[in-house]
């Protein structure tokens, strides 16, 4: 059976185009359009998330014979919470300026739907290693589109890129300036619009 | 008083929690298909955010806050980093302790926000205004300002956008954009518009 056929590859690989957290499944928006003012806060936010997304769901599906029904979401918030210190923690133990900056969303990760989705619709009912594939999944193909609306935001609204300039001297001469807008609110707003409507088109087609 | 007064302003129309920043989007984008269900949504997370805030307040300035279990004979005990995991725990236990008292007391009530109650422990402006709330250092009474303003402003936001989306409904919207995305860019002009107040100084 080669690599690609495998079911752990489809769960794997079905989130980050197919059934994208953002864009299709529309969860998870809440902290995903806060950090794409830079491409740096945005990859942290992606790795973060994925962290806490693959271990979530592992730990929820190890235990998930275990959870009395009635009380699974507040173990589930619990588990979530725990990880999110735990990122939270080593973020500013090592990245303390992007953990200033990033300032409350990496403690939102603990409401973000993508987290709680994952963990009532997949890791209750199956067993660890795809739930933690999924959780993998999940969390690049929420990373991808959070990477993708940072760098076109970052690419207009400064003309950098990962912080550096990639917009040459030049073109400001010749009368180029930077979009604002796009390093405000509601260019997050517009961009990701956009990236929808070409998502379904591209799919579609 | 002035400073209170700058608070509401800022957090109703200026610092949106939804608008600038992009608080409480699941929510806003499910719940708002219906004028009714949008207003009660909101006025339930007023009522929320104008417990929980004051309450996480007086949680973390006497317990968990560098310090401040001094009190209790541990000066140096600093156990801040527990805040992610008890305010989210104050906020589940105040939604179910206010559903309980909110059907005891007025059924009426009750039928009306009952469905969205249990939604709102997990909607992130209320856990993101409580963390706003110690990232700025606000006192008792501007907490609790903080709380009952951002809650305006959300539901000012998700009011509108039920209202828009109404009239939405008409317009010829391409191919592809329908739904989702129109939604998102609606709410792009949207943040554009509550920008202009930020003109307003007190």
């Amino acid at each position: 059976m080669k690599l690609t056929r495998t079911k752990s590859f489809k769960t794997f690989i079905k989130p980050l185009w197919e059934n994208n957290p953002i864009s299709v499944q529309i969860l998870g928006i809440c902290s995903a359009l806060a950090v794409t003012v830079q491409l740096k806060t945005a990859a942290v936010m992606a790795l973060s998330l994925t962290f806490v997304l693959a271990f979530s769901s592992l730990i929820i599906s190890l235990m998930r014979n275990l959870i009395p029904r009635n009380i699974r979401i507040i173990v589930e918030l619990t588990v979530i919470s725990t990880l999110v210190i735990l990122a939270d923690e080593i973020l500013r133990a090592f990245l303390y300026d992007i953990s200033k900056q990033l300032s409350v969303f990496v403690g939102l990760i603990i409401t973000n739907c993508i987290v709680m989705g994952r963990a009532e619709t997949y890791a209750l009912g199956n067993p660890p290693l795809p739930s933690f594939l999924d959780g993998i999944g999940n969390g690049l193909g929420y990373g991808s589109v959070l990477i993708l609306v940072a760098f076109i935001r970052e690419l207009l609204g400064a003309g950098k890129v990962f912080g550096f300039k990639v917009i040459p001297q030049s073109f400001y001469a010749a009368g180029y300036e930077n979009m604002g807008f796009m390093l405000l609110a509601p260019g997050a707003f517009i961009v990701i619009g956009l990236l929808a409507w070409l998502q379904k088109t591209v799919a579609k087609g | 008083m002035e400073n209170l007064l700058s608070i509401a302003l800022n957090s109703v129309f200026v610092g949106n929690i939804l608008l600038a920043y992009f608080l409480g989007m699941c929510s806003f984008l499910a719940v708002s298909k219906k004028m009714e269900t949008a207003t009660g949504l909101g006025f339930a997370v007023i009522f929320v955010l104008a417990i929980t805030t004051p309450t996480n307040w007086i949680i973390y300035h006497y317990l968990l806050a560098p310090g401040a279990l001094s009190w209790a004979g541990l000066p140096a005990a600093d156990i801040s980093f527990l805040k992610f995991i008890i305010f989210i725990a104050v906020i589940a236990a105040m939604v179910q302790i206010v559903e309980m008292v909110i059907d005891r007391f007025s059924p009426a009530l009750y039928t009306a926000l009952g469905v969205f109650l249990p939604l709102i422990a997990v909607n992130c402006a209320i856990l993101g205004t409580s963390l706003f709330m110690v990232e700025r250092n606000y006192t008792f009474t501007e907490s609790l300002v903080f709380g009952i303003s951002s809650g305006t402003g959300w539901m000012l936001a998700i009011v509108s956008m039920a209202a828009i989306r109404k009239k939405l409904r008409y317009a010829d919207v391409p191919e592809g954009l329908e739904g989702f995305g129109i939604t998102m860019i609606v709410t792009g002009l949207m943040a554009m518009s509550f920008m202009l107040f930020s003109g307003i100084t007190l």
